[in-house]
């Protein structure tokens, strides 16, 4: 069956199976393969992206159900010229290793900051327990995310002006 | 190397990471051909039994299914799987079938696979094979095994596959004259890798030209097709392994597994390129599980704490068959009993039992992290009885910096004999007590603090790297004047393009600019290629790059000397050019129309062994059994460091791995030989709130003497350690209740139940 949504910024239609996950759909659907799929039943977060704001795992997600949506993957968050505050943070922390589950931290991390610019250390471990990485030890990643804040209060600020 | 360009030593941030944080990464599963199959593979789901029929008339039926295969398709015998490590002719009757023809041997063994149109289509055909299953007795542990009622394989008449022995001096004497021994058992439980990126093949074939291409490829591909070309019938050089970006290795990903022949059968089969992702569920029963290991091991010592001996026995066991790589880890826990102290007699035997679950293979610090948990936790025990300051006891017998090299134990029946290269063991552990403060916080040993019993401990490692026999790297001079890099290592996300290129950059004394790429794992970059795995990869292809630059160089002189007409001796590069003495100058450019490119190989038959201490700080809540990790130092000297920011990086995340295995990870089975954590809700893994507090202080105080750059392998110390160290922090802890953990997982259930029997055994 077709479906038509938004996904960073361009509205495509696809024709997919009523059983197609997201995650299948924008992968091998429209080849926006920076989404990762690593377990296939919500637990690692690999899959990770923004549906109208919110941070889905797009494997637990059907395609039908992205009807209408407007979504965001890892290949819609920075352009060719420069890397997000979010990704260069990540690269300066060394924050990734293999990459297989850094498009979804950073998804999660962008819809986390972009609601709660001010999350504490805590919070923002909290939140990315959700994900799993097997190669960084997470301390890396954290540091990242909470350097990355800066970025994401300046923006708040200047939405509230 | 020239001093002013000196990238090896600096955090450089990772080349790699701009294509993986845009979500450019191109993993196997991303890639896809005109034409594209998929095949979905039928696994037993019975541990043990004999196949009694096949029927795939109703999947082979289903529109959209092009091929159903099974052993019937493979010919009389379907090929086995060799051992790669330690290979020896009594373990060939153990060797797995690529595809089970008459007798599944655990859960998770291929039986038949099916290729389709897409991946759901394939799966949809898997339903309507009708696969009936005569079952057998299950051989579900190594009691079991060792009874031999059931036999796995009736011809070898055991179910003992093979005994290893590890052996120093004479154990026997030094345990008869000795003042002190200490016996205890120990174990560990089955637990694995579990990388990120399930594994995956590609495979095409090209009947016109007979050329078969695999993408997937990962760690070892040179050998892979060698075992791969056997199988087909097909020369080596008419497959071509290539190695796409890998999603996590940990010595799981890229050991030849059944799928490395099945797809490329399937593809020469259907003359259609094939496509095989393996799911997570499938990930947890198909790739090599590891550590499953128990011991009893005793100590001989004087009343100083002077070490006599270390002797025992240990059972490691390795699942249904021997896989490529599945005799390391119990290789390893018998040689590397010793660690980092001197044990002038030792004898250690190791059996390896088969049985009706997942074969088992290499899993980073394999039997390393197993057998520094057996030792670290026996010293505390001694130290004890004996009443010698736990510190003081490691101190009196690291090896000393004099003693160097210091000879290990001789592993029968391979006479293989090993040393350690260099260090200063005992700075390692200063500076450990230094960052840790150790002084103060072992003031808090014991005490009960807000409900919660704190510990501390601390141990000493060291970690093998290195693995010979030899490494291969071409460097060849671009025609932009830029040097491209091809090496027979592998990447398997440890960012080896970037240190690669430091190292590069440095040998050839150009900018980090001027390294166009690093290429690697492919088999068609070199001539031969060893991999990556033993922590190889930087001194191995580092070195071999090393050696690869000065050819480069001074092809480079010669050309621009032949063009200039002048000495090659008067020829200086620099800023892309090479110049004579006299001011005449040629761009590289220009010197690579003529084709400018070397290879050279680095041999080593010799080990390098980085080293260092950890010390932990646990709270352990007594109501919840809950252990908290309140502070965790690890250093290590790796004997040199390319870079400081990815070197820290693979201590701090092979340590949370490894705390993963020591409180959470487990592969439990039931008695029927099915897994009972065959998913990640299960298989619990650390997440981002659980091991906050750590750090990590790396050096390379001491180069190691056995290769150019110094170097020392330096990917898998962080988690060797862990057990033993977090272990005896948790006994530190609960000294008081008498709580002595000698098995892991430390997971509160557990945790809590040693402290209800330590209460109850008290009056």
């Amino acid at each position: 069956m077709p479906i038509r949504f938004e996904v960073n910024g361009k509205l495509v239609e696809v024709e997919v199976e009523p059983r197609t996950s997201l995650a299948d759909c924008l992968r091998h659907g429209l080849r926006l393969t920076g989404t990762h799929v690593g377990c296939e039943h919500g637990v690692c977060g690999a899959c990770t992206v923004i549906v109208d704001g919110v941070a889905v795992r797009s494997c637990l997600m059907l395609a039908v159900q992205a009807e209408g949506s407007q979504i965001r993957t890892v290949e819609g968050l920075s352009d060719d010229h420069a890397l997000s505050p979010l990704q260069a943070a990540f690269r300066k922390h060394h924050a990734l290793q293999c990459g297989f589950c850094t498009p979804g931290m950073i998804t999660t991390a962008h819809a986390l900051l972009s609601e709660e610019p001010d999350a504490d250390a805590a919070r923002v471990r909290d939140v990315l327990s959700g994900n799993l990485c097997r190669c960084t030890g997470y301390i890396p990643i954290v540091e990242a995310v909470l350097e990355a804040r800066a970025a994401y209060q300046a923006q708040d600020k200047g939405d509230r002006k | 190397m020239r001093a002013t360009n000196s990238f090896v030593g600096s955090p450089i941030e990772r080349v790699e990471d701009l294509r993986f944080l845009r979500g450019r990464g191109q993993y196997v599963d991303d890639l896809t051909r005109e034409g594209l199959l998929h095949a979905a593979i039928l696994r037993s789901a019975v541990a043990h039994g004999r196949i009694r029929s096949i029927d795939v008339s109703a999947a082979r039926a289903l529109r959209g299914v092009h091929a159903v295969i099974t052993a019937a398709e493979l010919g009389p015998k379907p090929p086995v799987i060799p051992v790669r490590l330690q290979p020896l002719p009594i373990l060939e009757p153990f060797h797995q079938p690529v595809i089970a023809a008459d007798r599944v041997r655990y859960v998770g063994e291929p039986v038949a696979i099916v290729v389709a149109e897409s991946p759901a289509l394939a799966e949809d055909a898997l339903d309507l094979i009708g696969l009936e299953i005569d079952p057998l007795p299950v051989v579900a542990d190594r009691h079991v095994s060792a009874k031999n009622e059931v036999l796995l394989f009736e011809d070898h008449g055991s179910n003992l596959a093979i005994e290893y022995r590890a052996e120093r001096g004479n154990a026997d004497a030094a345990f008869h004259a000795a003042d002190f021994v200490r016996r205890e058992s120990f174990g560990v439980q089955r637990h694995t890798a579990v990388m990120m990126e399930p594994r995956g093949v590609m495979a095409e074939w090209d009947p016109a030209q007979g050329k078969l291409i695999v993408s997937g490829a990962s760690k070892v591909p040179f050998f892979n097709r060698r075992i791969l070309a056997k199988q087909m019938g097909l020369a080596e050089d008419a497959i071509e392994l290539v190695e796409n970006d890998v999603g996590g290795g940990f010595g799981v990903r890229g050991e030849f597994y059944p799928e490395d022949f099945l797809i490329p059968f399937a593809a020469k089969f259907t003359g259609r390129p094939v496509k095989w992702i393996e799911d997570r569920r499938e990930h947890l029963i198909a790739s090599n599980h590891a550590r499953e290991a128990e011991c009893e091991i005793e100590i001989a010592c004087r009343k100083d704490g002077t070490i006599l001996g270390l002797r025992g026995q240990a059972h490691i066991d390795i699942g249904a068959y021997t896989r490529t790589n599945g005799m390391v880890g119990a290789r390893n826990v018998a040689q590397f009993l010793s660690g980092p102290y001197r044990v002038p007699n030792i004898q250690v035997d190791v059996a390896l039992h088969l049985t009706n679950k997942t074969p088992v293979g290499t899993y980073r610090g394999p039997g390393r992290f197993e057998t520094d948990f057996f030792r670290e936790r026996l010293f505390d025990l001694a130290a004890a009885d004996l009443g010698i300051d736990r510190v003081e006891f490691r101190r009196r017998n690291l090896v000393a910096k004099t003693e160097m090299p210091y000879a290990l134990a001789t592993i029968t029946p391979y006479e293989a004999k090993d040393e350690l290269d260099n260090g200063d063991y005992q700075a390692a552990l200063d500076q450990c007590l230094r960052e840790f403060n150790w002084v103060e916080k072992a003031t808090l040993d014991g005490k009960l603090i807000d409900g919660r019993y704190h510990g501390m401990a601390l141990g000493c490692f060291i970690e093998g790297g290195a693995a010979g026999p030899s490494e291969s790297a071409r460097l060849a001079l671009e025609t932009d004047g830029t040097v491209s890099v091809f090496v027979g290592s592998s990447a398997v996300g440890q960012g080896l393009e970037t240190v690669f290129t430091q190292i590069a950059a440095d040998a050839l004394e150009m900018p980090m600019e001027s390294i166009r790429g690093v290429y690697h794992g492919s088999t068609g970059y070199v001539r031969d290629g060893f991999g990556s795995y033993h922590s190889r990869s930087v001194v191995m292809g580092g070195s071999a790059i090393v050696l690869a630059a000065e050819s480069l160089r001074k092809a480079i002189r010669e050309a621009a000397a032949t063009a200039l007409d002048c000495a090659a001796r008067d020829i200086e590069i620099l800023d892309g050019r090479a110049a004579s003495a006299g001011g005449a100058s040629i761009a590289l450019a220009d010197l690579a129309a003529k084709g400018l490119a070397v290879e050279e190989v680095f041999s080593n038959h010799k080990h390098t062994y980085a080293y260092g201490a950890h010390a932990a700080h646990v709270a352990v809540d007594p109501k919840t059994g809950h252990v908290a990790l309140i502070d965790y130092v690890a250093v290590e000297d790796v004997g040199r460091v390319i870079n400081p920011m990815t070197l820290r990086g693979q201590v701090i995340g092979s340590l949370v791995q490894g705390l993963g295995g020591v409180f959470l990870e487990h592969l439990v089975y039931d008695e029927n030989g099915q897994l009972l954590s065959g998913s990640l809700a299960d298989y619990l893994m650390p997440t981002a709130s659980d091991f906050p507090n750590i750090r990590a202080f790396v050096s390379g105080l001491h180069p190691s003497p056995i290769n150019p750059l110094g170097a020392k392998g330096a990917g898998e110390g962080g988690l060797i350690p862990a057990g033993g160290v977090i272990a005896n922090a948790v006994a530190a802890a609960l000294a008081s209740l008498g709580v002595q953990p000698c098995r892991l997982p430390l997971s509160p259930p557990r945790v809590w139940e040693m402290i209800e029997a330590a209460r109850k055994a008290r009056p």
